[in-house]
């Protein structure tokens, strides 16, 4: 894991926890919304800081430092689909109940993102569900950053029947911390927590029972960990079960 | 050898049997499970108590592989998981991978992919009507419906030179220009399709035996659909008017006119019914495809090498057996960082023990056959 020095670094910075509450917010109504901190980004186009979400079309070109100005004309580039802040009216209604619950909120290719705190997730899952309608968890399931303080994404993607939108929830986690189950709020969670623990060894707390259901029961590790290499295996469950030295 | 699969029954209460239960096993080798599904009823008599479901044993660590080969490469891959309708895994990739990238297919392109994309979802209900009347104790319907999905992979081998696993489309178009005759034998089959599915609704709609069997079994509400999150013809027969095609129209599906069926009771038969009436418009969009294909490309400027920014995307498409959506991050490198695939038979599996509770043994194999399930895109 981070003994690697290969390792890929996430492409866009999704605010590790620690500096996103170091940003002012909890005000009302901020002009800008909470930009991810851009300095981790490597070579990738940081979104700008001062480019409101009106402006959805930016450059890809690298931001040298000097910060975009709302009226500069843009260049006639390919559409940029760099991620761009976010501050409409769900945002906001999201800033105003849960404050610095709410840690980060983007848009990337016209879907928005929004980061929550960890351990809040139930009570922002139960508010996503029931005031905002979004009735239908399509997909959970997460993304290993390794080399991240926190390396674990567990991604929520929410479909709205009432609104026909979707939305992007993400809680961080690191490799011995565990994420609020939402399965008492959508019970599609139950079955996609448990792929999650198997395939990533998060723990959901609350789940009312996260065992492994792709894998063998007793299988060591957790194969979509970054660090678990594609040709890993667990060689003494395989000569056991299979009875054969190898599955490769 | 320890198998620690047999003792892993939580969900159901296996120490407090009362006298009349027993706990039985179906499958992974059994005809009805659709491939390796295992499931364990707990029986009271005859009457399902509870149920488990065993997933896995076709696992192959897709999502893994992804990360480790191109976009272009991961391509064929897909294919693999719903292997019965491999046109719309591919179509849901090379999208998905399209609006990472944010280019578009040129017209032309989407015009033929919503064809063979609509003929592979009448290939697919077809193969689900078959086995699941066969299950049921219908044999006559496999046979006619063999009969005209095997026109279907006829024109798909025409097309790209593969029934089965056809690796059809590529990101940012078609590799291959429609055949001479495709607009014929899409009409040619069309217009005798009229009249077949009439056929097997003579067999069945008003059979009374297929009616004893399907009707009240395996209901499922609106409301506990969508909280288990079933997707697609499922969720449909419940009553909830959701088809992604129209909701967020794709490839051209936002050009033709067609109806989104939906059932009452949420029961066998409703999914019956609709998936039915899904052949019958599918058909009438291939109709209304074929009249006009614009001319134009059929490969969108993305280059050998494909470099999508970094960042992340979901898109969903309608596949025959529900949404099947790609979750894709990118870091920048000619690999996916990585590839989630939201399986909608997995999803919809999800729902069986709900419905099946209360059962008979003998209307367990039909509710596995009306989830419609692959189990190589249940396992991945």
């Amino acid at each position: 894991m981070a003994d690697d020095p290969q390792e890929k670094q996430p492409p866009k910075p999704p605010a590790s926890e620690t500096p996103a509450v170091s940003t002012p917010q909890g005000e009302p109504k901020p002009p800008v919304a909470t930009v991810p901190p851009k300095t981790v980004a490597p070579a990738a186009a940081p979104p700008p800081s001062s480019s409101g979400p009106a402006s959805p079309t930016k450059p890809a070109a690298p931001a040298t430092g000097a910060p975009a100005k709302p009226a500069a004309p843009p260049p006639p580039k390919p559409p940029a689909v760099a991620p761009v802040p976010l501050d409409n009216e769900l945002v906001k209604r999201y800033r105003t109940r849960f404050a610095d619950g709410l840690r980060a909120a983007w848009e990337d290719r016209k879907q928005a993102i929004l980061v929550v705190e960890r351990g809040r997730l139930e009570e922002i899952a139960k508010f996503t569900r029931d005031d905002e309608k979004f009735d239908f968890l399509s997909d959970l399931t997460a993304v290993d950053w390794p080399k991240r303080e926190r390396r674990f994404d567990v991604v929520l993607n929410l479909y709205s029947f009432a609104h026909n939108t979707r939305l992007r929830l993400k809680v961080h986690a690191g490799e011995n911390e565990s994420v609020p189950s939402v399965s008492g709020v959508w019970s599609t969670a139950n079955w996609l927590e448990r792929e999650v623990y198997d395939m990533f060894g998060i723990r959901f707390e609350g789940h009312p029972n996260l065992t492994r259901i792709l894998m063998p029961e007793e299988w060591q590790g957790h194969p979509l960990r970054k660090d678990y290499d594609i040709l890993t295996q667990d060689t003494a469950w395989v000569r056991e079960n299979l009875g054969i030295e190898s599955g490769q | 050898m320890p198998d620690a699969r047999t003792s892993a029954f939580p969900n159901v209460e296996t120490s407090i049997l009362g006298a009349d239960e027993i706990i039985i096993n179906m499958g992974p080798q059994h005809p009805s499970t659709h491939g390796v599904l295992r499931v364990k009823l707990k029986l009271d008599g005859e009457r399902v108590t509870g149920s488990e479901c065993i997933i896995g044993y076709l696992h192959r660590g897709v999502e893994k592989i992804a990360e480790h080969r191109t976009y272009q490469q991961f391509a064929p891959y897909v294919d693999r998981m719903d292997y019965v309708a491999a046109v719309s895994n591919g179509l849901g990739y090379c999208e998905a991978v399209e609006k990472l990238l944010n280019v578009e297919a040129p017209l032309r392109a989407r015009v033929i992919r919503t064809i063979l994309t609509e003929l592979q979802r009448i290939a697919s209900h077809l193969l689900w009507l078959g086995t699941h009347a066969l299950d049921i104790g219908a044999l006559t319907p496999l046979f006619y419906c063999f009969r005209e999905r095997e026109e279907i992979l006829k024109i798909l081998e025409k097309y790209c030179g593969a029934r089965l696993t056809t690796h059809a489309f590529r990101i940012g178009g078609l590799q291959y220009e429609a055949y001479d005759t495709l607009e014929h034998d899409v009409e040619r089959f069309c217009k005798d399709f009229a009249s077949k599915i009439e056929e097997y609704g003579t067999l069945l709609t008003e059979n009374r035996i297929w009616l004893g069997r399907t009707k009240g079994i395996g209901v499922l509400s609106a409301k506990d659909a969508i909280d288990m999150g079933a997707s697609g013809p499922v969720l449909r027969a419940s009553g909830v008017k959701w088809d992604i095609r129209k909701a967020a129209p794709y490839a051209a599906y936002d050009q033709y006119k067609f109806e989104i069926p939906v059932g009452k009771n949420g029961d066998t038969y409703d999914r019956y019914v609709v998936r039915m009436e899904e052949m019958r418009q599918s058909r009438l969009i291939c109709l209304q495809a074929i009249e006009n294909i614009p001319t134009g490309p059929i490969m969108a400027k993305v280059g050998k090498v494909l470099k999508p920014p970094p960042g992340e995307v979901y898109h969903a498409i309608e596949a025959p057996k529900g949404e099947l959506g790609y979750y894709l991050v990118s870091d920048g490198t000619v690999q996916p960082y990585r590839v989630r695939i939201r399986p909608p038979s997995f999803v919809n599996l999800q729902a069986f023990d709900k419905m099946v509770r209360g059962h008979m043994v003998a209307d367990v194999v039909a509710i596995i056959g009306t989830l419609d399930i692959v189990l190589g895109e249940v396992d991945r």
